[in-house]
């Protein structure tokens, strides 16, 4: 286990950073021009990252798929970001974002870690600000918080249903002015294919021009992964078209150690599948649950009569509904962290009482806030005797100003008004928690290789709270990885350029040719979208929101099976030499097809339930806990990192103990 | 329902294009406009031919990839929504729809219904930002309060999506609503009021350079662009344009 050393650095909690900072090497500036960074990814974690080293004076390079980094997935993230400034007096604090963070997360994450999380946090914000991103302000002219789940305070900072919009946007501006400057060169269309390691370093990357499918070598004196998650090995997902695992799953089979596959976070409020040709999924802003309330009917013969199409939700009167995590969940209600709001939808819907024709959907509805509001802007606005017409549209605009956009989403996809009608949601796969396993310094196991936002593995543990991954990935960009890089790269500067002409470099073009060769030649049988949807299917039924030995194991060996039948039958048409869409799928639905396998392992392996992972084996029998999940924090307390050896089977289990100084390990109830 | 798909084909940025015909049977009106167009894909590619290429990514309407002039209107019939969330319960059974990429001088064709914006990308490198250093040494987030109305409204500024239906929308091809976005977003906040006279004159320059039409004030550009992005930032760009002109 030598070899999974996590750098934490010694001393109280709350110095280690500061401690860290001041005693790590630092290039002097003369020095930084001569070193090359890097930078695959362009969302929060990349995009901030890439500015930030570039204005500290590193030549750096960005990779991103996308025709521009302005279109990275982080730009779909809705509702907010999370910071410690306590500008509400609420009882906020770093120690308390840190005490929900790991909390949150079932206390499988590094204390460490997540308190030099909350602790840049509120540099985040002011930051962001400084940098021209319009955040929500109240008439005061001071910014405006919401709630999220999982949390009893309000620290959340949004920009509508916009926030990751206007946060990427702005870390885009921070990379324009850098390029301006000569300082960043960015090669969009591309997409990285392979790490090359030198003298077992991190020296360059292997990448394809995805216009003209040239393969090109890249090198550096150390190499950034923030490429995101890899939620789209269940196909359906609220991850973008093109978020995939290749870059980080290329640098696993490089020696990179993978963490906690199986951490999946399935988002409770999504809208439902609508049928087959379904591409990907749409999630409703958790914010929505500060205002929004979940139910299903109370009766059976409710629930088959709104399925038929015989009753409408709004017959329903209020003694007919079941406010289930009103219910169950008092002192958290509608906010409860998104794996215990997601386990408690597929729990009524598998009773029978779901809602849409599927009878995989629950209510998120509106109508009391509604209400509520209209009532609170009569009495200021000092109406008397107003009608409920008058108080509905008041209340409406109210909401309308919250969430405009995702009310307008929600009808332009589902074709139902839900000022008037509930909305319909059920759980969807929106993050992953497991990633490339980082040290404090957010180093990989391999040397030189770097990885964060939510590529790596290392502040969420095994669930991510609300508004947590803006904040993150920002964190890692702008505020940790400039630090920790340069005590890497102070050993670098009498190194000089890479060559890429080299041995190393040769053989990584090499395989990178092979495999693409190797796409191209399969029989023909089946198009790559035929795998990946099959890939789905069996993660969803079988490595979803509740796991099982017997379904893992069903799990691993489909994943097998599946995985050959594509190498030998795949159908990709066009040439490599060209614009290839199609090619560019096959192998990103290639890695996913290893990535899945491990996936099942990790879970298989993990025979406790914690977070977004629920093992049907392990719940509370008795108690005001009955049936909650049951975590095993005496033989499960580690990160399980995971080491390539071939196939994905044989994938070899290191485990880093997570050790707990400051914070009491205790069940999560949120009762 | 049927419908005959017009498909604009071209392979590569020096080739010629054409349209070419396809008809396609059981599009449901739950299906996207790339949803169904994956469906024609998945037929192609089983029949051994090469599948229509278009830009795509997060399918929820706000990454800017989707594009697609589709029968004559960027983003199609529709109003306020990208291609991706356009639905095909918006066309009706026997439809002709003629899909072409969004044209313009200044966005090349790569392939099919592929266009390079980078052009946008260049006009945001001329200026579209503020020069503070992101070392998180700054003033705190509330030392200096902003009118919410006028955070509002950069707010809306802001929420361009940078997909160049404004371009395509436009006669002329002229990019003013999309770089007026980014010069009002920052010129109705303190913090972008600093660099607001140098912004707005490179933009502007770069926005020439790149080979955009001049603006006629014809308004197509704000009745197809997704976002509601309003034609007053255009008014706005000239006024700050005229007083930048004028001080330089």
């Amino acid at each position: 286990m030598s070899i999974l050393d996590s750098k934490i650095p010694s001393g109280p909690l709350a110095d280690k950073w500061t401690n860290h900072k001041n005693t790590i090497d630092l290039v002097n500036p003369a020095n930084k021009r001569n070193i090359d960074v890097i930078v695959v990814g362009t969302g929060l974690a990349g995009g901030s990252a890439a500015a930030t080293l570039a204005e500290l004076g590193y030549n750096v390079k960005t990779f991103c798929y996308q025709d521009s980094p302005r279109r990275a997935h982080s730009i779909a993230a809705q509702g907010g970001i999370n910071a410690a400034k306590n500008y509400q007096g609420d009882g906020d604090s770093n120690y308390r974002l840190f005490y929900d963070t790991v909390k949150g997360g079932d206390y499988r994450s590094r204390e460490a870690n997540v308190y030099r999380l909350a602790e840049v946090s509120a540099n985040i914000i002011d930051q962001c600000v400084a940098q021209g991103v319009p955040f929500a302000r109240e008439y005061g002219g001071l910014l405006d918080n919401r709630s999220f789940g999982g949390v009893l305070v309000s620290r959340t900072f949004y920009a509508k249903g916009q926030t990751g919009q206007q946060l990427l946007l702005g870390a885009y501006s921070a990379m324009n002015r850098q390029i301006n400057r000569g300082k960043i060169e960015p090669f969009n269309r591309h997409e990285m294919l392979d790490v090359v390691k030198i003298d077992g370093k991190a020296r360059g990357i292997i990448a394809r021009d995805l216009v003209t499918g040239k393969i090109e070598r890249h090198s550096a004196h150390a190499v950034v992964l923030a490429t995101g998650g890899y939620g789209n090995v269940f196909f359906l997902s609220t991850n973008a078209m093109g978020s995939n695992v290749t870059a980080a799953w290329r640098a696993h089979r490089r020696g990179a150690f993978f963490a906690n596959p199986c951490y999946t976070q399935i988002h409770p409020t999504c809208i439902p599948v609508s049928g087959d040709h379904q591409s990907k999924l749409t999630l409703m802003s958790e914010s929505l649950r500060n205002d929004g309330r979940i139910w299903v009917p109370k009766k059976k013969e409710d629930a088959e009569a709104i399925r038929a199409g015989k009753l409408k939700p709004t017959q329903l009167v209020e003694t007919d509904r079941d406010y289930y995590l009103e219910r169950r969940y008092p002192a958290f209600g509608n906010l409860v962290p998104r794996d215990v709001a997601s386990r408690a939808a597929k729990e009524r819907c598998d009773a029978g009482f779901g809602v849409n024709k599927t009878g995989e959907a629950v209510y998120l509805d509106f109508a009391s806030a509604i209400e509520r509001y209209g009532k609170e802007q009569a009495l200021i606005q000092d109406l008397s005797n107003p009608s409920d017409s008058e108080i509905y549209d008041l209340g409406k605009a109210v909401v309308e100003n919250k969430y405009g956009n995702l009310f307008q989403m929600y009808e332009k996809i589902v074709d139902e008004n839900p000022y008037k009608t509930p909305m319909m949601i059920y759980p969807a796969v929106h993050y992953t928690m497991g990633g490339l396993w980082v040290d404090y310094n957010l180093q990989t196991t391999v040397e030189g290789l770097y990885a964060a936002g939510e590529a790596n593995f290392s502040d969420h543990g095994a669930n991510r709270l609300g508004a947590s991954a803006l904040m993150q990935g920002l964190a890692d960009g702008y505020f940790v990885l400039p630090y920790t890089i340069g005590d890497y790269l102070s050993k670098d500067i009498r190194t000089g350029k890479i060559s890429t002409d080299s041995p190393e470099f040769d053989q990584a073009e090499k395989d990178v040719k092979n495999s693409i060769n190797k796409l191209m030649s399969g029989t023909g049988a089946h198009s790559v979208d035929y795998y990946h949807k099959k890939l789905g299917k069996i993660m969803w039924n079988k490595c979803g929101m509740s796991r099982n030995a017997k379904g893992l194991e069903e799990a691993i060996s489909e994943i097998a099976e599946l995985r050959a039948d594509f190498w030998a039958n795949v159908k990709v048409p066009g040439s490599p030499d060209s614009m290839n869409p199609e090619l560019e799928k096959a192998g990103r639905v290639a890695d996913f097809l290893e990535l899945g396998e491990l996936f099942a392992k990790d879970a298989l392996t993990r025979n406790e339930s914690c977070g977004g992972h629920f093992r049907e084996e392990s719940v509370e029998q008795d108690g005001e806990q009955k049936g909650e999940a049951l975590r095993d924090d005496e033989n499960f307390k580690f990160v399980s990192a995971w080491e390539y050896k071939g196939e994905p089977k044989d994938a070899q289990l290191h485990k880093e103990d997570l050790v707990f100084e400051n914070i009491e390990l205790k069940t999560r109830s949120y009762k | 329902m049927k419908l005959t798909l017009k498909i604009w084909r071209q392979e590569n940025a020096s080739a010629k294009g054409n349209m070419q015909t396809y008809p396609i049977d059981g599009v449901e009106g739950d299906m996207s406009f790339l949803e169904m167009l994956d469906v024609l894909n998945e037929q192609l590619i089983n029949k051994g031919e090469e599948p229509v290429v278009f830009d795509h990514d997060c399918r929820e309407g706000i990454c800017g990839s989707c594009s697609l002039q589709i029968n004559g209107e960027p983003h199609g019939p529709d109003r306020l929504v990208t291609t991706c969330q356009l639905h095909m319960r918006k066309f009706n059974d026997g439809d002709t729809i003629v899909i072409e990429p969004f044209r313009a001088k200044a966005f090349p064709v790569i392939k099919d219904l592929m266009v390079d914006r980078g052009a946008f990308d260049r006009i945001q490198q001329a200026g579209g930002y503020v020069s503070v250093n992101t070392s998180g040494n700054t003033i705190d987030a509330n030392a200096i309060p902003v009118e919410k109305e006028l955070a509002d409204e950069a707010f809306n500024a802001a929420t361009c999506i940078g997909c160049g239906a404004c371009v395509a929308a436009c006669k002329n091809a002229s990019a003013m609503l999309f770089t007026s976005a980014k010069v009002s977003q920052y010129a109705l906040l303190p913090q972008g009021r600093v660099e607001a006279t140098t912004r707005v004159l490179n933009m502007v320059e770069q926005m020439d350079k790149e080979g955009f039409g001049n603006c006629t004030n014809t308004g197509a550009c704000e009745v197809e662009c997704p976002k509601g992005i309003s034609l007053e930032n255009i008014a706005r760009m000239n006024r700050e344009y005229l007083s930048a002109s004028l001080k330089g």
